[in-house]
Formats: C-alpha cells, sequence, structure tokens
C-alpha cells in the first residue's frame, strides 16, 4: 500500500465506490483468455472437485469429479482439464514470427484464474501432475504429464512481475482500483467487484456487504461454503458413493452433483467476464505490449523445450538456479514498477508524494549552453529549471528523466527551497540530435508542464551472474541438470 | 477473586460457559488490545451464538470433509498402540526406544469434567516428570490449565504429549499437507503458535527444563497420507506469547470499568429461544471497548459485528492503511486534514502535511 492507494481507499468509502488508481490498464488483456474457475474439496491437499473453464462466456466446459478422494476420478479430472488446456496452447501456435535466430508464436496462453488461491491452485495441480507417468505403475492417460509441466510453466511464470501469462482476478482488479474496504476483503472477486462496478442503484459498500452471503454469491473458490458442504455436498457425494455403477441411482447422484456445483461457480464465472470488460475500458498502458512479448518469448521457448527435451520441472530450485530466478524477478519488479509510473501519471502519483519524482512547470531555460566535458571536447548541456510544488527529496546529483523525453538524462544540479515551493535546476545531456544546437522540440520550454522522476527502468544495474557451467567452487560448482526419478512418479497421489 | 468470577459469570448469564482452546489463546494474542475479546472469552460467553444473536453470524463453519480428513489422518498417524508415530519420533528425534507405553486422559472412569481430568493430567504429568526412571510414554489427551489475564481457562486438548528420558516433547498432528517439504506458511505458523500455548502450559505445570521448545509436527506428505514429522523451534512463538499474556490486561481491571448490571444474557425462555431483545445486546456490548482489525474477521466470531460498528473507521481498511493516513480515527478525518477543512492538532501538523500533500497530488491527476 503507497500513500495514494492509501488516501484513495478512504476517498472510496466516503464515496460509496471504488476510486481508479490507475489510468491505464497494466495487464496484458487476450482477445481468449482461458477463464478457470477451479473447485478443490475441503481437508485434502489438492484434490479437485469442479472447474468451469473455457475462452468465452457463453460457453463454459464444465468438469465434474464426483468422489474427490477417488484416485481414478481425480486422474479422470486431469485428463480432461488436459484435453481443454493442452487444446488451447496448441491454438496460440498457429502463428509465429522470426527474430533472430528464434521462432516466436505470435499468441501465448493466458490462464485467469478468480483469486490468489486459485493461483496456489493451478500450481499445486501442476505439481501433483508433472511427474506421473503413463506406462509403469499407475499410469495416466498421455495429457496428464503435459498439463502438468504447462500448469507448473504457467504457474511460475506468473510469479515474474508484469507478467500476464496467468492472472489472479482480485490482484489485477486491486492494482487498478482502491475499494472502500481492507486487502482482506479485497480478496473476495464479488466484493471487490462489488465497489467497482456496483449494480445500478446500489453502492459499493452495500454490494459488498451482499457479494460475502454466500448462499447468494458463492466463494471464488477454490475453497468451497462449508454451509455448502455440510448441507448439500455430502449428501450428494454419498448418494454416489452409495448406488452402484451406472446404475440410474448413480447418474441422479451425478446429475445432482453437476447442478449443485454448476450453481456454486457459475456466479464466480460471471463475476470473471465482468471483470474482464471492466478491465477492457481501461486504454492498454505502452508498455503492455512490451511486457507480453516477454510472455511469448518465454512461451516458445518453453514449446520449444517441450518437443526437444521435455523433462518435467524439479520439485525444487537448485540453488544456482534459484539464484538466477531471484535476481531476475527483482529486476523485473523494479523494472514494472518504473515503467507502470512513466506509462501512468496516476500511478507516477505515488513516487510524486514520496519525493522520488516531481511535476512542475519549467521557468527558464538556458537552450544553447555548451560546456567543456573532461575529455575537453564543447558539448550541448542544457539547463532548465522548474518550479514545483511537490515535495522534492532528491540529492543533488541526481540523474532524472522525464516520460515523454525518456532518453534524455537531467542531472539536479541545483536545488533552490523557498515559501512557494521547489526550484530544481537540471542540466540535461542527450536526446538532442547531433548539431551544435538542440534539434527544435528536444529541449523543454518555458512554461512547459513537465514531470521527471528518479525512478526509471535504466537507473536499474544488477551485477550478472556467471553462466551456469561457469559457476565457480565456491557456490558448489557447476550444479548438475536435474533427472526426474522413478520416486517422483511412483508417489501415490491419493 | 470470588467476586471477579461472580462478575464474570453475570455477564455470561444463565448460558453455559464455553471453554477456551489453544486456538483461541493464540488467537488472543494476535489482538491483545481488544477489550471485548478479552472479557467475552474471560467469561465464556458463547460469542457464535451471541454473534448470531444480534444479527451479524460468524462465517467460518468448518466443513464435514476437513473434520474427516482431520481425523481420519490423526486415527491413522496414532493406530496400532502410535506405532506408526513412534517410528517417525524415533527419526525426527534420534531415539533408541523400542517399545513405549501409552496413557489416555481422554476421560477418568466416563468421567469427562474438567476438574478431575485435569487434576488426573496434573498427577500423571508430574509423576512422571519426578521420576528419573520412567519409560518412555504417550499421554493422550492431557487437560491443562493456564492462566489468561488472570483467570484460569482450560486447554481443549488436541495433542500428545511425549515423555523419554525426563523431557516431554509436544506433538501436534495436523492434516495440512506438507510438499516437497514446503507447507502453508500460515498454517505452518498457526500451528506453532497453537503448540506453543501447550509447552507453555506443561511447563507452568512441570518446569522449564522439563518441556522441550521444539514440538514435533506430523503432517500428510505431499499429496498422499503418509505422515512426516518435522521438528518446528517455537522459542519465537513462546517468548510472544508470554510477553502477550503478560501484558493482557488483567481481567479484573477491565471488568471493573464495565457497568456493575452490564450482562449479555440472552434469557433463553422455555423453548430455548433467546428472548432479549438484539437492540439491548448491542447496547451491552457497546459497553466493552473492541479493537477491531481486518484480521480478526479470520479469528473472533464477534468480527462481523465489530466491523459494522467500526464502520467509517480507518482501523477497517487495514493497518497499514490506517498508518498511511497518519494513524488518524475515522476516515472522515483523515478526508478532512486532507482537504484543509479539519483544523490539525498540534500533534498532527505532520499527518496533515502528509495528507494534504497526497490530495493535491492525487486530486490533480485523478480529475
Amino acid at each position: 500500500m503507497s500513500a495514494v492507494s492509501s488516501y484513495a481507499k478512504a476517498l472510496a468509502v466516503a464515496a460509496g465506490r471504488a476510486v481508479p488508481i490507475a489510468t491505464r490498464r497494466h495487464v496484458y488483456l487476450s482477445d481468449r483468455p482461458l477463464v478457470f474457475v477451479p473447485l478443490a474439496l475441503a481437508g485434502e491437499a489438492n484434490a479437485p472437485l469442479a472447474a468451469m473453464i473455457g475462452t468465452s462466456p457463453h460457453d463454459p466446459y464444465m468438469l465434474l469429479v464426483p468422489q474427490p478422494r477417488n484416485r481414478d476420478l481425480r486422474f479422470g479430472f486431469a485428463a480432461s482439464l488436459a484435453e481443454v488446456v493442452l487444446a488451447y496452447v496448441r491454438s496460440c501456435t498457429a502463428r509465429f514470427e522470426v527474430v533472430g535466430t528464434d521462432r516466436l508464436f505470435l499468441d501465448a496462453p493466458q490462464l485467469l484464474v478468480p483469486n490468489a488461491a486459485g493461483l496456489g491452485f493451478v500450481k499445486l495441480l501442476g505439481r501433483s501432475t508433472r511427474f506421473r507417468r503413463t506406462n509403469g505403475p499407475y499410469p495416466v492417460p498421455a495429457g496428464v504429464p503435459l498439463l502438468g509441466r504447462w500448469l507448473t510453466h504457467l504457474g511460475e511464470r506468473s510469479e515474474h512481475p508484469g507478467s500476464s501469462a496467468m492472472l489472479a482476478m482480485t490482484q489485477t482488479l486491486s492494482a487498478h482500483w482502491a475499494s472502500g474496504q481492507s486487502a482482506v476483503e479485497d480478496a473476495n472477486l464479488a466484493a471487490l467487484l462489488g465497489w467497482i462496478d456496483p449494480p445500478e442503484g446500489v453502492c459499493g459498500s452495500e454490494a459488498a456487504l451482499a457479494a460475502e452471503d454466500p448462499l447468494v454469491w458463492p466463494p471464488a473458490g477454490p475453497s468451497t461454503d462449508p454451509a455448502f458442504d455440510n448441507e448439500v455436498l455430502a449428501p450428494a457425494i454419498r448418494a454416489y458413493q452409495s448406488a452402484t455403477p451406472d446404475s440410474p441411482k448413480r447418474r441422479r447422484a451425478v446429475e445432482t452433483l453437476e447442478r449443485e456445483l454448476r450453481g456454486q461457480m457459475e456466479p464466480t464465472w460471471r463475476l470473471m467476464w465482468h471483470a474482464i470488460k471492466v478491465l477492457r475500458r481501461l486504454p492498454a498502458a505502452e508498455t503492455v505490449e512490451t511486457r507480453w512479448t516477454a510472455d511469448r518469448r518465454d512461451f516458445s521457448r518453453y514449446h520449444d523445450y517441450l518437443s526437444t527435451d521435455g523433462r518435467p520441472q524439479a520439485r525444487r530450485d537448485g540453488a544456482v538456479a534459484a539464484a538466477r530466478r531471484l535476481q531476475s524477478l527483482e529486476r523485473e519488479q523494479t523494472t514494472f514498477d518504473a515503467a507502470r509510473a512513466l506509462d501512468d501519471p496516476l500511478v507516477m502519483a505515488s513516487y510524486r508524494v514520496t519525493g522520488e519524482a516531481f511535476q512542475g512547470t519549467v521557468v527558464s531555460v538556458d537552450r544553447n549552453r555548451r560546456i567543456l566535458s573532461e575529455r575537453g571536447r564543447r558539448v550541448t548541456r542544457p539547463k532548465v529549471v522548474v518550479g514545483t510544488g511537490d515535495p522534492v527529496h532528491l540529492p543533488v546529483g541526481e540523474s532524472l528523466r522525464a516520460p515523454q523525453r525518456i532518453k534524455q538524462n537531467a542531472r539536479i544540479t541545483e536545488i533552490a527551497r523557498s515559501a512557494d515551493g521547489v526550484l530544481v535546476t537540471l542540466e540535461l545531456d542527450g536526446g538532442m540530435g547531433r548539431a551544435a544546437v538542440p534539434a527544435p522540440g528536444s529541449v523543454p520550454e518555458v512554461g512547459d508542464e513537465i514531470t521527471y522522476t528518479s525512478v526509471y527502468p535504466d537507473a536499474i544495474r544488477s551485477p550478472d551472474l556467471p553462466p551456469t557451467d561457469q559457476t565457480p567452487w565456491t557456490h558448489g560448482g557447476p550444479p548438475r541438470p536435474y533427472v526426474p526419478t522413478d520416486d517422483d512418479a511412483r508417489e501415490a497421489w491419493e | 477473586m470470588d467476586n471477579l468470577q461472580e462478575r464474570l459469570r453475570h455477564i455470561r448469564g444463565s448460558a453455559a460457559e464455553k471453554r477456551h482452546n489453544a486456538r483461541t489463546v493464540a488467537a488472543l494474542t494476535s489482538n491483545p488490545g481488544c477489550a471485548r475479546r478479552a472479557v467475552l472469552d474471560a467469561a465464556g460467553v458463547d460469542k457464535d451464538r451471541l454473534a448470531r444473536h444480534v444479527g451479524f453470524p460468524a462465517k467460518f463453519g468448518q466443513s464435514q470433509f476437513a473434520i474427516t480428513r482431520g481425523n481420519a489422518f490423526e486415527a491413522q498417524v496414532k493406530a496400532n498402540g502410535y506405532a506408526e508415530l513412534l517410528r517417525l519420533l524415533r527419526e525426527t528425534l534420534g531415539l533408541e526406544i523400542r517399545e513405549v507405553g501409552s496413557t489416555n486422559l481422554e476421560d477418568v472412569g466416563g468421567n469427562t469434567g474438567q476438574e478431575v481430568r485435569h487434576a488426573r493430567s496434573r498427577q500423571k504429568l508430574t509423576s512422571a516428570a519426578a521420576d528419573p526412571n520412567a519409560a518412555a510414554t504417550f499421554y493422550d489427551h492431557p487437560l491443562l490449565r493456564l492462566d489468561v489475564g488472570g483467570s484460569r481457562v482450560y486447554l481443549e486438548p488436541d495433542l500428545v504429549a511425549f515423555h523419554h528420558d525426563g523431557v516431554f516433547h509436544v506433538v501436534e498432528i495436523k492434516s495440512f499437507a506438507v510438499i516437497d517439504n514446503q507447507a502453508d506458511a500460515r498454517k505452518v505458523a498457526a500451528a506453532a503458535t497453537q503448540s506453543a500455548v501447550y509447552v507453555l502450559a506443561l511447563r507452568r505445570l512441570l518446569g522449564d527444563d522439563k518441556v522441550a521448545h521444539e514440538v514435533v509436527l506430523v503432517c500428510p506428505k505431499d499429496f498422499s497420507n503418509q505422515p512426516v514429522a518435522t521438528k518446528v523451534d517455537v522459542r519465537k512463538q513462546l517468548i510472544v506469547l508470554n510477553h502477550q499474556l503478560s501484558r493482557l490486561t488483567r481481567i479484573e481491571s477491565l471488568v471493573e470499568a464495565l457497568p456493575p448490571t452490564l450482562t449479555l444474557d440472552l434469557a433463553p425462555d422455555d423453548d430455548g429461544k433467546f428472548s432479549r431483545p438484539a437492540a439491548e445486546v448491542i447496547a451491552a456490548l457497546g459497553e466493552i471497548e473492541a479493537r477491531y482489525a481486518p484480521g480478526c474477521l479470520a479469528t473472533c466470531e464477534m468480527a462481523f459485528f465489530c466491523r459494522q460498528e467500526a464502520s467509517g473507521c480507518t482501523a477497517t481498511l487495514g493497518l497499514s492503511v490506517r498508518e498511511e493516513l497518519g494513524g488518524v480515527e475515522t476516515v472522515a478525518e483523515a478526508l478532512g486534514l486532507a482537504d484543509g477543512i479539519l483544523v490539525e492538532g498540534d500533534d498532527q501538523a505532520e499527518v496533515a502535511a502528509m495528507l494534504r500533500t497526497t490530495a493535491r497530488i492525487f486530486g490533480s491527476v485523478a480529475a
């Protein structure tokens, strides 16, 4: 939570509806995302109970496990899910471009789940299926291990800041709107959407309150409502269990389960598409496409890997892989934060409040200023003075950038504070063309409104790690590649 | 003391006393500043029923699937005279023990009264601790007692205490899975805090050196029903718990500050229906100060009532938001300071300046 989003939450309480904290959409939204609403049986590690999945709001595909404790039925669920997911993955590989020597698919899978617990479910389902084998003891249908690899891949990818490969809807919405409730309550998709887009004539707090009634809005999963478990689900599963296979009684039991579980998932299914519609109303931020390209690249790479090597991901990362991963996650996080602020003045507001960025008016410009560089050459270094009312907590010497002039470095040479505000003197470098005098428009002019920030992607540097095969002995030497063992495949899934 | 018990009994009214357990003690320490929870718990009020009566039922029922699975797993681990559990403990604690006795303390000759059970648990445990030659033994479901805020509470037992070589280990059996040696951090934290409550109660009974600060957590491995044991060091939780319990405002002083006639009796009539008007109960509840935080929603039965009561307060938005808003009490006050409509107090100058800056910048962009 930043000062801005906290203030926006206070505004939301007063206004009775959510307040936008972004003017742009900072995630990519596929034209046909794969929406996935899973339900799991309470008390088990990862026992799928039912799911709705599909790329069109009008055509959800429903999966069901009538007795979630039954191993074969669980695999049946995984096999049916594999058909849907793998067909979707295949459909993303129809067209590609060639970049350098790499083949880059023009599309990539995007999985949308209701909440953070849904992300966890997908990761665990990936973990529980990727080591399975299609031969030997406990064989599984062909698609299951491959499904496990893809779900694991999406799960890992989703941890990368800025990735849109798999999104939890509540997190995505919270990144764009501040509701008048706490983060705990924001984890409820129905309540959060109630604040953001309440029904006609209802205020956000009322809509959110109504959304907490599990009879009206069943939980968005994967956990089900305990009362539903006890009063509806348990008797229905018992009825299924006690009926002989292929009997009319069992068919009826399955029908009951299907009807009841559909009733639990359908509201969430509708909410998911409602949320997608709400998000589409926001124009995409400028760098969304770049980040989606990174997702596409990662997808293409993993697709190639599966067709050449195809071993499942290790149970746990080795030390070297973990260090590498952590470093890239940190770098992506800072880059993502910076890019978001550059794309969106409302996100930039957070940095202005903390004094890491400021917005103001250009009060004077020394456009054709030339100085002697360290190497003794005459170089163009215009000076501009910006007056601002924002708090400026930046040291002299700090390098800044303006979002519209991202290639042009602006170094603070002087900060003068007075009762009316702050005057910041900046020396500009770069982005002015090759001539002795700066190209037209390349230097801000007096009266221009301009923002300068100390947070921008170029400012982020981290040391490179040595190549994996040159890991020094101090760090255990080059790690041996992971080879899945028979133990991994044999483990009970009950 | 008798006067205090009398007052607490009066607050509870005619209903039967609701017992504490490790979970409620652990929850108490998560929001130690809440007088309402402290008084209701000390008085043994059935908060679930109370919340229902005032129109804000708690929403954390337990699914029977979770209960069944938990019980089945526990039974499996304890089956065949604790054979599986002994194997796990041998591996985890590095013991050479081949045989182990067991004493079930769940009831005393069919008597499940708390006093009787606690007396027997105390007698069995202290004599084992005092005997240097005592054979290794599992003590199943001992009933322990703990002093919480000046009031004695019995801990509904959900543990096995394992005694060997003069040391007790608390063994906690939980049914959440440990997958690839990792488990849900929140569940582990909750289990560790609960175990720490047992360790503390045992230590108060037997002395610090008799009870290990490492508890053994037994959980299912990966996606199977095979148990796996892990040692969990609960020293940190013990420190927190000790600290929180000692600084819990004494119940006596809390109760003294309340009107002497205060009662939360729901006045059930002959059919068991509660005849006391909800408005009256709400007014009575209003006398006991609460400190609501969103975290309460997951731990306290009264949370939805308290949230409603606290609406418009910055606390309902979460601790971090409250801090960002300068720690002021209400949303209206925060916005008033931000807009410059309210004049800040002497100690609020910094907060007000920060809020005004935020409001100005946000307003200039969002408009």
